[in-house]
Formats: C-alpha cells, sequence, structure tokens
C-alpha cells in the first residue's frame, strides 16, 4: 500500500454507531438467561420502576445486563483511547496498556491495596490501581527511550520485566490473600466483567469520560510527535510537558478501566491498528473511532465469555488474549518487517 | 519579511568533549549563510544551537532582539523553521497530512494555501495522497522541505538539505532557497558540497574541530590554502571557460 485510500469519516463513523448499538442490543438480549427483543424493548420503554413484563427479565436487565453492558463500552472505549494515545506518544504501533506492563502496574496497585485493607475504604482500590498504573507508565517511558527515541525491542523487553515483576506481585498476593480476597486478587490478573455493578460503573465512568475528554486536546500533537520530538519542538510543541500530561492520561483510563474489570488484554492494541488501516493515522479522527470500535470489540469479547461455554463463564481477559495474542505476533512481524529487522 | 538572529560565543559541551567552541554568527533577510566543514566538527550541533534544541554552556542567540531561551516554543516556531537531517516518521501519514503539519504553529485560515504553494514550488503535489515511508530518499527530502516551507517562517535551518539529491533535483532545490532568499528570509544551510556552498551562499562559515576557522564572502573563503589545511586533502580552485570557479581535489 503506498497511496493511501482512506474511507469518508461520516461512513465509518455511522458504521461504527450502528455497530456498537447492534452488538449492545444483543449483548443486554444474550446469556444464561435470553430476554427476547420485543420484551427487552419493553422493558426499556418502560423503564426500571416498572415490573409488569416478567420480573425475572426485568431484574436480570437492569441489575445485571445492563450495568455490565455500561462497563463494557467504558472500559473498552478507554482501553482503545489509551492505546492509541500510548502509541502516538512513544510513536510506536506496539505500545499497549497491557504488553508495555500499565495494566499490570495497576493491578499491582490494586492487589496490594486489597492485600492490605485499602478495599474498606471507598475508591481505596481505584486510587491504588490508578497510582500502580501510572507509574508503570512512567516507568515504561522512561527505561525504554534513548536518544528521543522508543526502540521496539527495548519497549518490549521492558513490558515483559514489568509483567514479571507485577506477575510475581499478584502471585504473591494470591499466597498470603484469604478467601475474600482471593476472589478479588485472582479477577485482576485474569480480567473479567462477571462483577459488574452500578457501583462500578458510577465510579470508572466519569474518570474515563474525563481521561477521554482530555484526550481530544492531544490529537493535534499526536500527529506532529510522529515527526520525532526535535521536529516537534521546531514546530512549538513543548514535547516533555505534553508527553507527561498524554501519560498522566493514559494512567487515568487505563488504571480506572483495570481498576473495574481487571487486565484485559490487546483491546489497546487491536482497535488502533485497525481504525488506522480504515482511516489512516491523523488522531483527530482515530481516537473517538478508536473509542467506538473498542466499545464493541470489548462487548463481543464479554457476549463470547458469556455463552460459548454457558452457562460457565470465561474470563474475558482470557477471550481477548485468545484473539489478540497472533495479532500481536503478526503486527511484530510486520513491524519488524518494516524496519528491516532489528538485532 | 525581516529576520536577525545573531549568535555569540557559543559554547557547547557533551560528555567531556567540546562540540563548539566560541563560534559565532550573524544571519539577516535576504542572506543564505553556509555552514561547511568535514564531518564532525559541530556544524549540526551549531545549527541546533541556534535553533534552541538545548540549553548552551556559553554564549546566547538572540531571534529580532530577544533571547531564544526565553522565547515560547510556539512564537519560535512562527519564526524559524528547521530541517533535519533525516526524518524517521512513525506512522503511515501520507504527503499531504505531512506537509500539513508545517502549519501547525499557526492554525489559521490560509493552511490550505501555504500547504498548496509548498507542495507546488518543491514539486510534491502529484505524490499529496502516497504514504511517506514508500516515497524515494529524494522525494522524501522534497516533502520534508515542503513541511519546512508550509511553517512560512522569515527564518529556515536546513541540516544537509541536498544529501540524496540528484545532481539535477540538488539544483532545482538550490534555485528554490535562493529564491526564499529572494523573498527576503534568511537561510542558514550546513552543505557538504563545497561548489554548491560557492555558488549559493552569500556568506560562508567554515568549521573545524568545533571552531570558526573563517567566515565572509565565500570567494575570499574558499581558498585552496585554508581548505587544504581543514580537510586534510590537497585542494585546487580553478576556472572554467566561462571564468567560473570549481573547488576539486588535486591528484595524490
Amino acid at each position: 500500500m503506498t497511496t493511501a485510500r482512506r474511507t469518508s469519516i461520516y461512513a465509518v463513523g455511522i458504521f461504527l454507531l450502528a455497530l456498537l448499538l447492534a452488538t449492545t442490543l444483543v449483548s443486554l438480549a444474550s446469556g444464561a438467561f435470553q430476554i427476547s427483543f420485543p420484551d427487552l424493548l419493553r422493558i426499556i420503554g418502560n423503564g426500571p420502576s416498572d415490573e409488569s413484563i416478567d420480573v425475572v427479565a426485568h431484574n436480570v436487565f437492569w441489575q445485571v445486563r445492563l450495568p455490565r453492558v455500561v462497563l463494557a463500552v467504558v472500559v473498552g472505549a478507554s482501553l482503545a483511547v489509551a492505546g492509541v494515545i500510548m502509541q502516538g506518544i512513544f510513536r510506536n504501533p506496539l505500545a499497549e496498556p497491557a504488553t508495555v506492563g500499565v495494566s499490570a502496574g495497576a493491578a499491582v496497585g490494586a492487589v496490594i491495596a486489597i492485600i492490605v485493607g485499602l478495599n474498606e475504604f471507598p475508591l481505596g482500590v481505584q486510587i491504588a490501581a490508578f497510582i500502580g498504573g501510572t507509574l508503570s507508565t512512567a516507568l515504561v517511558y522512561v527505561l525504554s527511550r534513548s536518544d528521543g527515541k522508543t526502540e521496539v525491542v527495548t519497549l518490549i523487553l521492558t513490558g515483559i520485566a514489568i509483567n514479571a515483576f507485577a506477575g510475581a506481585v499478584i502471585g504473591f498476593g494470591v499466597f498470603v490473600a484469604d478467601d475474600d480476597d482471593l476472589r478479588s486478587v485472582t479477577f485482576w490478573s485474569l480480567g473479567t466483567l462477571g462483577l459488574a455493578t452500578w457501583k462500578a460503573v458510577g465510579v470508572v465512568t466519569p474518570l474515563a469520560l474525563l481521561g477521554m475528554l482530555i484526550s481530544a486536546k492531544f490529537s493535534r500533537v499526536l500527529d506532529v510527535l510522529a515527526l520525532g520530538d526535535r521536529p516537534a519542538t521546531h514546530l512549538g510543541v513543548r514535547v516533555e510537558p505534553v508527553r507527561l500530561q498524554a501519560i498522566a492520561v493514559v494512567g487515568l483510563l487505563a488504571s480506572s478501566a483495570v481498576a473495574a474489570t481487571g487486565i484485559i488484554a490487546f483491546v489497546g492494541l487491536l482497535v488502533p491498528h485497525i481504525m488506522r488501516i480504515v482511516l489512516g493515522p491523523r488522531h483527530r479522527h482515530l481516537l473517538w473511532t478508536s473509542a467506538l470500535l473498542g466499545a464493541t470489540v470489548t462487548l463481543l469479547a464479554d457476549l463470547a465469555a458469556r455463552t460459548l461455554l454457558s452457562p460457565a463463564e470465561l474470563p474475558l481477559g482470557v477471550v481477548t488474549a485468545l484473539i489478540g495474542a497472533p495479532f500481536f505476533l503478526l503486527l511484530l512481524r510486520t513491524t519488524r518487517r518494516g524496519q528491516g529487522g532489528w538485532a | 519579511m525581516t529576520t536577525a538572529l545573531v549568535a555569540k560565543n557559543l559554547v557547547v559541551v557533551r560528555g567531556g568533549s567540546t562540540l563548539l567552541n566560541d563560534v559565532s554568527l550573524t544571519i539577516e533577510s535576504g542572506e543564505l549563510l553556509a555552514v561547511i566543514g568535514p564531518n564532525g566538527s559541530g556544524q549540526s550541533t551549531l545549527l541546533g544551537a541556534i535553533a534552541g534544541d538545548f540549553v548552551l554552556d556559553g554564549g546566547s542567540v538572540t531571534l529580532n532582539g530577544s533571547d531564544l531561551a526565553g522565547l515560547a516554543p510556539r512564537d519560535l516556531a512562527r519564526a524559524r523553521a528547521v530541517l533535519p537531517q533525516q526524518m524517521v516518521i512513525s506512522f503511515p501519514f501520507t504527503v499531504r497530512e505531512i506537509v500539513a503539519m508545517g502549519r501547525s504553529p499557526w492554525r489559521d485560515n490560509n493552511d490550505d494555501t501555504h500547504i498548496d504553494a509548498a507542495m507546488h514550488r518543491l514539486d510534491v503535489a502529484s505524490l499529496h495522497t502516497r504514504i511517506y515511508q514508500t516515497l524515494s530518499v529524494g522525494e522524501q527530502a522534497r516533502v520534508s522541505m515542503a513541511r519546512v516551507l508550509a511553517q512560512d517562517t522569515p527564518l529556515l535551518l536546513l541540516d544537509e538539505p541536498t544529501a540524496g539529491l540528484d545532481i539535477g533535483q540538488q539544483e532545482r532545490f538550490l534555485a528554490i532557497a535562493r529564491s526564499l532568499v529572494d523573498e527576503g528570509r534568511g537561510v542558514v544551510a550546513v552543505l557538504h558540497d563545497l561548489n554548491v556552498a560557492l555558488r549559493f551562499a552569500t556568506r560562508v562559515l567554515v568549521l573545524h574541530e568545533g571552531r570558526c576557522v573563517a567566515s565572509g564572502d565565500p570567494q575570499s573563503v574558499l581558498t585552496p590554502v585554508l581548505l587544504s589545511d581543514v580537510y586534510h586533502q590537497k585542494i585546487q580552485v580553478t576556472t572554467t571557460a566561462e571564468g567560473r570557479s570549481i573547488i576539486l581535489p588535486e591528484h595524490q
């Protein structure tokens, strides 16, 4: 592909919205307890207080399925946007919250919080996850850069190291945890939407919206950063402050997502890559379209997690990793070819 | 369009070695200053220093009377553009998207006019939907230069702008540089080709081991004695039948 063929943004936007809407409706209807579409529409139309149709269907919809679907949308969008920003500031299509260890860092923060009992405090775990995630983003940034750029090998190896460390801390957490905490700790490392509650939705959504709103202001700067740090500086960008702010936003988005659902890998890798193929690399449209597609992909993955082995439920992180890891390998190969190999 | 950059007694030290030692220069509207010298003499460091890329270990740079260090990055970006030696771009941006980035310090209604004009001037308009990474070295150099022109600054700093260009492209490129000077802009260019410096520059600055060993009018500065000394190679300056000077290495 030497000439860019870029699809109209309106067509893409409408298609993604329609896809998200359709996926949402299917997700709301499907699961261990099936709700027919006519019932679904009636339950939605009647509102949360009217139980006249079917009490079970009503409760499943309002108390279980809707919070889960909303959480999937919010978390999926956050992870995809975090992926876009991270790839932009690292100038590298392989950067993603999970592969470079940010998600693991957030999980470590959460696990430590659970072990020391911070989960007794409101938002204690979330704040710990945020600190863990932001610290590991900063750590990856400092460790993987040399001469103002991030080499792929260094980035991935740094990710391996941070993930290994996080794995050890989480393993230690499992070892010392009592039975109550064990379930929580396990869930951070596997990733699931099975614990979705309105409370979780209420915590994550404002943080995610805040992160996405701030990310919009980076769109032009992220474009210019693709030229490299010095050319970006020559074009009037304050590179270091911008990069620190962007890292904080990645920390916010990835950590609040991980705080609610545990580690869901590869959404932040796969989604921006697909959108870049369709729309090109300009961040103005890449950011919001990735948010839409990230929501859809996460919903679909969760739908698969809930229905493939129904009534048993697969951890969502397992599903995204099964699809995402081969894709990551493919992307690794093409990136390597694009660079003429690395040694 | 006026510009005046004054660099006084610049010193840059990196890792214990002095890359620039007490170098001064001025550049004004309508001047094309060529910076020449053997590889590793500090040309790129000098360009970086007057671009405001790093904190100096000594000396000062003022642009139109204000200290470079005190200028906001955006104001600086509206006053000077920099063409780097080589650009590695990380995502598959199109030629037009790259050139459009040159407008980012401005962002006004004239953006498209400037982008189109710059692309036309560098003859890359026909490449506008091509992806930068798939272009040849010469095409990439022209696209990068178009981006610099789109920035529409009174001062342009060019680091080896003719590297990778064939002789025809090089002539066209230098004609563009000359026309920029005629428009009243100031251009500083790091050049390796001494004949290019001789023909196109209004002034030449010769760097050797981080020091300025000569500067002034090209005809008077680029002498066989100085060049032979600086490049450790016997060099002669001869005159063609048409009366043009050429710089040539002597046979051993």
